[in-house]
């Protein structure tokens, strides 16, 4: 990922955040509120990298608010520890190892589950610090005393005391958190936790170790949410038990949703929007307990009407603005992305790997048999690719042929048998390991990250290949990354999307969809591509370019490639395997498929005749 | 400290908890499983349940009319509820789901609130079920072991709506595969309403039987939110009989918890939830692909 002028988002925070305290209160806005705004927004940042890039929803972010916030205030009170900002780093740190820990348990189950774990998780935090813990964390009265920060620097002491001198503070590590957010968030960690929020099954089968990089989600949201929680001490000089409550996992919530997910800055501009209104609806219209009433309201229609928030809202209404001649710019390249030229002259290279060998048997599966309660999907099935090699497997509908290639690409464990790749043993082994190890496959229906452009899809792939599973370079430039952009733009121009690059897959035809779904499987480097009917659903012509895409994808590298197009398979396999009823039937060349009485009384009826 | 007495006691408030969190959570994971929506206003429900029979009781003087008054009540918000806002979010994602009914449960919560106060409500259980009732080896306050009774029927009569009828075999089969059963000419949206009735229901009846056992207040519902999300990842999320054995397993850890520290009632809950996630990440009694 490319940006045309760096740092810009940067310094629009710098200058927002040195303008906010001149403007702000012109706006009927207080002091103190402006400074809890940048609390929560800190806060929410951390929650945006989780739900609005990663798409999980926690409903406990208190815990680690409450956990960061106690741990800080503890220091700076009971333990007389002197130095504010160590203070604050102690408490987010120690947020951060606990939401590793929570994650741990959460993160087994996802969607509802995870939403409803992390709910009741928080609550276990709120119960404990009230009572188990009074001793330490003051119970229901918190922790009063929290000092200001100041700083001794020989000549005289920065004091911050005042609100507006707090705002300082606060402004500075507001702008620090967001300019590590935005690293992260463009770092290859970004890219790959994005594609995890649009289809986390895909992110694990081109090879990203899909449950790690949640992880590290779930921690780095824990370790703002610490940050934060700390900063809210300080800010008030006392630290509130209610940070554990579930009204503040609720609040920040909904403030995310209000602001829009996905930017960053959602929740601080649904900071802003919660905290005027609840001051103005109590204050200026008397309103009493009222407000929170209006309040939901609000959020609730929001939510029906405004799907991504007020700075989603403000992002559609602009390409509303530009909507007419963007769509028919699109339909004009659609026409041209047909046409570009195939890459069939140049060859993609696998990446070769130490256990890569050059001859004999690249997959070896003997005696695999899958069983689906009383359905025998597979039985026994004995089969063998060698290095080089381009297989066809054929059969009727419900031969067993997909369900045969998830257990050779280990998406599903056999029943019985063993798969050997490589010569190693990869029987039970994880569909992330197997494409690390170089075995992958296309999927018979579209597997794509459809939010994503065409280029970012790509790079995802790429990146499997490039990083191995699972890497921490959350501050890395991806651009950096040796080879990166050269295979991503390879790729493409081998499956012919280059012109398509940046358009988002969701806006693609449908056969440059199909392209793309081989080219992500293709991005991992496999020396070993098993491709699920990749000719499915495509027109005459898009048939014979693919034909020729998947020659020129052949060369140096070995293929099992499913599929009803018998003309097709005939034309591309060395030896073609016919499967049926869940068992191999006969295997042999072109020729003698075509000519066995077996195969034609089976499966072809006698068409070829 | 710890006798056997009191070790009974604790196990039969357990039991009277556990009833409760079962009804209430089968009609979460009725609602869950059929629709595929997750009722964060749930609690809420529960909630406007021992309200509306606060003020059916206060017109009538009647226990009776006071479940019944309360209880069809919740039925109503609920089929209102899903009329008029959660039949637009079928088709959208579940964090939307979520959000919008997180955002109604503030609604209610608040409109009570705003109607009744903060302080809390009381309402007099009924005059047969008053006074203690002497088990033998210890005494026991009457309306609680009548409340065993009453939500085991409601439970029961849940069993047959689900089991024994024809709308039952529709969410049933509605659970499994809706798409299935609205391809087969049964049209789902109105069988979607009468779950998201009955779901409600369930919620509002156990907020008003319970009530006279508690005190009213606006916020009531959320623990009990809480404590059911647990219910439902222990016994498994879709499952009425997971429902019932996670609502009976968590009323248990919660009270004889208490009996040594009720500080830590919530951290038996959670490790129990744990280890049941470790065990067998699918609840208890729950089945893979529900999510």
């Amino acid at each position: 990922m490319r940006y045309a002028r760096p740092y810009l988002v940067e310094t629009l925070t710098a200058v927002g955040l040195i303008a906010a305290p001149l403007v702000l209160p012109h706006l009927g806005f207080v002091p103190n509120t402006i400074n809890r705004i940048l609390v929560w927004g800190l806060f929410g940042i951390g929650f945006d990298i989780l739900f609005g890039f990663t798409g999980l929803l926690s409903f406990g972010q208190a815990a680690f608010f409450g956990t960061g916030g106690f741990v800080a205030a503890y220091l700076m009170t009971t333990a007389g520890f002197p130095h504010v900002v160590t203070a604050l780093f102690i408490g987010m740190i120690a947020a951060g190892v606990v939401g590793w820990l929570v994650g741990l348990i959460a993160l087994r189950r996802t969607g509802i589950y995870f939403a409803m774990i992390t709910v009741a998780i928080a609550e276990v935090f709120f119960f404990v610090e009230f009572s188990p813990l009074a001793s330490v964390t003051g119970g229901e009265n918190g922790l009063p005393g929290v000092p200001t920060p100041s700083f001794d620097l020989g000549f005289t002491v920065v004091k911050f005391n005042t609100d507006y001198s707090i705002y300082a503070f606060l402004a500075f590590w507001y702008f620090l958190g967001m300019v590590v957010a935005l690293r992260i968030v463009r770092s290859p960690v970004g890219a790959i936790l994005a594609a995890i929020r649009d289809n986390p099954l895909r992110a694990a089968a081109v090879g990203h170790n899909v449950h790690a990089y949640k992880l590290t989600a779930f921690v780095i949201a824990a370790a703002y949410a610490g940050f934060a929680g700390g900063l809210l001490g300080v800010m008030q000089g006392f630290m509130p038990p209610d940070a554990f409550t579930f009204d503040t996992s609720g609040q920040l919530v909904m403030q995310a949703a209000i602001g829009g997910t996905g930017t960053l800055f959602g929740p601080l501009v649904g900071a802003a929007l919660w905290l005027y209104l609840s001051d103005f609806l109590q204050k200026a219209l008397d309103l009493g307990a009222a407000w929170k009433l209006v309040l939901g309201v609000v959020f609730v229609v929001l939510v029906i009407f405004l799907r991504r928030g007020i700075i989603g809202g403000i992002a559609d209404l602009r390409a509303l603005a530009r909507g007419a001649g963007k769509a028919a710019a699109d339909t004009a390249a659609d026409g041209a992305g047909f046409h570009e030229e195939v890459g069939a002259d140049e060859a993609m290279p696998a990446h070769h790997r130490a256990s890569d060998r050059t001859t004999g048997p690249i997959l070896e599966a003997t005696g695999l048999t899958k069983r689906y309660g009383g359905l025998l999907a597979n039985n026994d099935i004995n089969f063998t690719v060698n290095h080089g090699e381009l297989r066809g497997v054929i059969g009727p509908n419900g031969a067993g042929k997909s369900t045969f290639f998830k257990m050779l690409t280990c998406e599903v464990p056999p029943t019985a048998g063993r798969i050997v790749f490589e010569g190693q043993d990869i029987t039970g082994m994880s569909v992330t390991d197997a494409c690390q190890l170089g075995l992958t496959k296309s999927y018979q229906v579209n597997q794509l990250f459809t939010h994503l452009t065409v280029r970012e899809n790509m790079t995802v792939a790429v990146l499997a290949d490039r990083r191995g599973k699972f890497r921490l370079d959350m501050f890395r430039d991806p651009a950096r990354i040796e080879g990166l952009n050269e295979q991503v733009d390879r790729t493409l121009h081998l499956v012919r999307l280059t012109r398509r690059a940046d358009t988002k897959v969701s806006d693609l035809a449908y056969g440059e969809k199909r392209r793309l779904e081989i080219g992500l499987a293709l991005g991992t480097s496999p020396s070993l591509l098993l491709l699920d009917e990749p000719l499915a659903g495509m027109s005459p012509q898009e048939r014979i370019d693919t034909v020729k895409l998947l020659k020129s994808i052949a060369r140096g590298r070995t293929m099992i490639v499913i599929d009803h197009d018998m003309e097709a398979l005939f034309e591309l396999a060395e030896r073609i395997t016919v499967l049926q009823e869940g068992q191999v039937l006969v295997e042999g060349t072109p020729e003698e498929i075509k000519a066995n009485p077996a195969v034609q009384e089976a499966y072809l009826g006698g068409v070829l005749e | 400290m710890i006798n056997w007495v009191n070790f009974a006691s604790q196990a039969v408030n357990g039991l009277v908890l556990g009833a409760l969190l079962a009804l209430i959570s089968s009609g979460l994971t009725i609602i869950y499983g059929t629709l595929g929506v997750l009722n964060l206003a749930h609690g809420a429900l529960f909630m406007i349940g021992g309200y509306a029979g606060y003020v059916v009781y206060g017109f009538t003087e009647s226990y009776v009319a006071a479940v019944v008054g309360g209880a069809l009540f919740v039925m109503l918000v609920g089929i209102v509820m899903e009329r008029v806002i959660i039949r637009y979010f079928y088709a959208r994602p579940h964090e939307d789901q979520i959000l919008v009914t997180f955002g109604l449960g503030i609604v209610f919560v608040e409109v009570i609130r705003f109607f009744f106060g903060s302080l809390s409500k009381v309402v007099p259980g009924p005059s047969w079920a008053t006074g203690i009732t002497p088990l033998g080896f210890m005494v026991y306050p009457t309306y609680r072991l009548a409340l065993v009774a009453i939500v085991a029927v409601a439970l029961v009569v849940l069993f047959f709506v689900l089991y024994r009828t024809r709308l039952g075999m529709i969410v049933r089969a509605g659970i499994e595969d809706s798409t299935m059963v609205g391809a087969l000419g049964i049209n789902v949206y109105r069988v979607f309403m009468v779950v998201f009735g009955i779901g409600s229901m369930a919620a509002g009846f156990a907020g008003i039987v319970n009530a006279p056992v508690v005190s009213l207040t606006p916020d009531m519902g959320e623990a009990i939110l809480v404590q059911t999300f647990v219910v439902v990842v222990i016994g498994g999320v879709g499952s009425f009989p997971g429902a019932i054995l996670g609502g009976l397993i968590a009323g248990e850890i919660i009270s004889i918890t208490s009996m040594f520290d009720p500080g830590y009632s919530y951290v038996m809950l959670f490790v129990t939830m744990t280890v049941v996630l470790v065990l067998r990440p699918y609840g208890l009694l729950g089945t893979a692909g529900r999510e």
